[in-house]
């Protein structure tokens, strides 16, 4: 076992206990990890892949075809914009231009000051209530780029 | 007293929460006793969040409602359904509902969708009892005469796939059902399992006892939280009530039922990805055969079916295949829940009988643009479908009369755009989002889609840069003839459907363009 980090290593460890006994345990786990830890740490791949009886290629194969699986911490908040047609029919173009300028930042990635990721989404499903936007995982439709900051703003991230 | 307020993902985005919150706020602040009951959604997506009272079983129907406007509907009385300027009567007469004929959706929006008592009173679990009733023969060769295709996409005869099922003998095999709905533009799906997860259940279950499988999985994508945590809760309620596990309703035989919910990959919508990402893995396209009837879920005979077809299952059943053939037309029988999204005044879901015009659903039903202004084009059957132009409106929604015009049906999804709209920079997206998505097994798809990309750039840049529409024809050719799955090999039709409709939008006049899509 690895040295330092003790009360988190417990629950990876019991995340692992949960998960590796069932055949296609993966990427369930990887989505609990990432629900503790922000990101799936990857100092921690060697265990993942013992646990699974796995090759760490093989785990790290598995983790980055996904897109909601991240190897990198983000930022304080998270913002995905939906990019998929119905949005665009109804101006998320004008949305995201928004977002990026005022953030200073692209797709996947976070501002200088750690507080906002910008995340790209083809679709949540909520396409007649266009355009879509997600702010740390609660959706907001018919947004606008003047709302937008409004809730950004009473998060107290910097947009 | 009882107030319904919708708990759906996209009622929610619009503040449905809030609202619900602040009925029963208000309430309290007044004295007056009164539950809040939070149902699904009936689909009138202008109007959400959209507010029900109920007074001696009637509804009186308010909507769109603001938090902010919930103090002054106390104040005009709508517990006693009284005037106010949001207020729609009831809300089953409005003529975009009314005029719907709504057999998958009969339930949804109604009442609360966790409650098996409800469920029960209206008429859930009917379709199971008959099914139970009946041999595994006799189910599948109920839903071959239904004429069921489908709805996921291919629109493949669902009686055809369950007889391959039931005929391999294998001492395990699995029902999937393909809730991915990656689709943009499409919320079918969604709105059935937020809404009557009991259905999707039920349809489950049946579709065990036809092919003679005791497991099954529910694959649904992460980007529907709301729908996972509904989900969840049915399944414990169904497990409780004695309709999953062993001995369902002491008939002998057993169905367990699972949910795994992937992880933002749009290429696990196509079924052999989804099995591979369903085993734990990279979601790579399988080549076939063999099929996923035979060899699927760890090599096991395997039924994977959208969550709509499994749904109408039920409705199959219940009513008689008859019932359900005599709606529709030619080989597209029953009805189609159609999901009208984009620029649109009315978007929303209209469940209707095949042979409704596209006209009719984007202006009768839809009311035109939101924007107000013309109606430039429509994408039909999702992000990998052709967009069309009003003068091919007149095509009624029917899978082989579509494919005339080379549109598809596909999961049903209808996005509609304005004239400010570039299909040029559409077809750039599109081949954008299949580089995005690309599994990467075939060159076609994975290098393709990034040249399409870059010719794009160079055809919108303005510089007609001699050869760049011949190459980029050349391209969706080889990437509709040589890929391995539908996301290379469909990406061509969003593409060239604008090309062929709109050249102008790529910097061409229609003769230029039209010899060289004569092959295509
Ligand atoms: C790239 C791609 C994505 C797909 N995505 C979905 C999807 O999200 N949901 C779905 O039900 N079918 C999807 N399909 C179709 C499935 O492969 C398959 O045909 C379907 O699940 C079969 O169910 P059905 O017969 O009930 O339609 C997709 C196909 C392709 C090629
Ligand atoms: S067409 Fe694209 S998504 Fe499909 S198998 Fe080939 S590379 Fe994968
Ligand atoms: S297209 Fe944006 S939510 Fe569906
Ligand atoms: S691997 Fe070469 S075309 Fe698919």
């Amino acid at each position: 076992m690895e040295n330092g980090k003790v009360e988190r290593k417990d629950e990876l460890e019991s995340i692992l206990q949960n998960f590796a006994r069932l055949a296609n345990g993966l990427i369930p786990a990887f989505h609990a990890i990432q629900n503790s830890y922000g990101y799936i740490p990857k100092e921690r791949l060697p265990e993942i892949a013992r646990a699974f009886n796995l090759s760490q290629a093989d785990v790290y194969g598995v983790l980055t075809f996904y897109h909601d699986f991240r190897l990198e911490p983000v930022g304080r908040h998270v913002v995905s914009v939906c990019r998929a047609e119905a949005c665009q029919a109804n101006g998320s173009a004008a949305v995201i231009d928004h977002l990026r300028r005022k953030l200073g930042v692209d797709f996947g990635k976070t501002t200088a000051d750690g507080e906002v990721t910008l995340l790209p989404t083809y679709c949540f499903g909520n396409c007649a209530c266009g355009p879509s936007v997600a702010v740390d995982g609660k959706l907001y439709g018919r947004m606008s780029a003047q709302r937008l900051e409004r809730i950004l703003r009473g998060m107290g991230a910097s947009a | 007293m009882k107030v319904y307020v919708p708990r759906d993902f996209s009622a929610c985005a619009l503040g449905a929460d809030e609202v619900a919150r602040a009925i029963e706020r208000e309430a309290k602040r007044r004295g007056i006793a009164l539950d809040v009951v939070r149902n699904g959604s009936r689909g009138l997506y202008w109007l959400e969040p959209l507010v029900e009272v109920e007074r001696n079983g009637e509804r009186v129907a308010y909507g769109p409602v603001a938090e902010e406007g919930v103090e002054g509907l106390f104040d005009a009385e709508f517990l006693e359904g009284k005037e106010h300027p949001v207020r729609l009567g009831n809300p089953e007469e409005i003529p975009y509902l009314r005029r719907q004929k709504r057999l998958v959706f009969r339930r949804i929006g109604k009442n609360d969708p966790l409650s098996l008592d409800q469920y029960r009173k209206e008429g859930g679990f009917a379709g199971l009892a008959r099914a139970l009733t009946l041999s595994p023969q006799q189910i599948v060769e109920e839903v071959t005469k239904s004429g069921l295709r489908g709805r996921g996409g291919a629109g493949f005869p669902t009686g055809i796939k369950w007889k391959t099922t039931l005929q391999a003998v294998d001492d395990q095999k699995y029902i999937v059902c393909n809730a991915d709905e990656g689709d943009s533009g499409t919320f079918s799906d969604r709105m059935v399992i937020e809404g009557d997860p009991f259905l999707l259940i039920e349809g489950m279950i049946i579709a065990g006892l036809a092919v003679g499988a005791t497991e099954g999985y529910v694959y649904l994508r992460s980007e529907y939280p709301l729908a996972r945590q509904i989900f969840e809760e049915a399944l414990e309620r169904a497990r409780a009530g004695g309709y999953l596990g062993k001995d369902i309703l002491g008939s002998g035989k057993s169905f367990v039922l699972n949910l795994f919910v992937g992880a933002g990959a749009y290429v696990c919508g196509e079924e052999t990805s989804l099995l591979e990402s369903l085993e734990g893995k990279r979601g790579m396209i399988r080549p076939r055969p063999p099929l996923p009837a035979i060899h699927g879920l760890w090599q096991k005979p395997t039924v994977v079916n959208n969550v709509i077809t499994l749904a109408s299952v039920p409705v199959i059943l219940a009513d008689g295949a008859e019932a359900y053939a005599r709606l529709g037309v030619g080989r597209s029988k029953g009805t189609l829940p159609v999901q009208l999204s984009g620029n649109l005044r009315n978007p929303g879901l209209v469940e209707v009988p095949f042979g409704v015009t596209l006209e009719e659903l984007l202006f009768e039903y839809g009311g035109g643009t939101a924007s107000g202004r013309p109606l430039k084009a429509i994408q039909i059957g999702g992000p990998l479908g052709p967009y069309l132009p009003p003068s091919l409106f007149h095509v009624t929604l029917d899978y082989e009369e579509l494919a005339k015009v080379r549109g598809i049906v596909g999961h049903g999804g209808i996005v509609a755009f304005d004239d400010t709209v570039n299909l040029g920079e559409m077809a750039r997206y599109a081949m954008e989002f299949c580089a995005e998505e690309s599994c990467g097994k075939c060159t076609p798809c994975r290098i393709g889609s990034t040249r399409g990309m870059e010719l794009m750039d160079r055809i919108l840049s303005g510089k007609k840069s001699p050869g760049s529409i011949e190459l980029l024809v050349d391209l969706c050719d080889v990437m509709i003839n040589a890929s391995l799955c539908g996301l290379g090999g469909m990406t061509p039709f969003p593409v060239l459907s604008g090309l062929r409709h709109f050249p102008e939008d790529f910097g061409y006049a229609k003769e230029e363009v039209e010899p060289l899509l004569q092959k295509m």
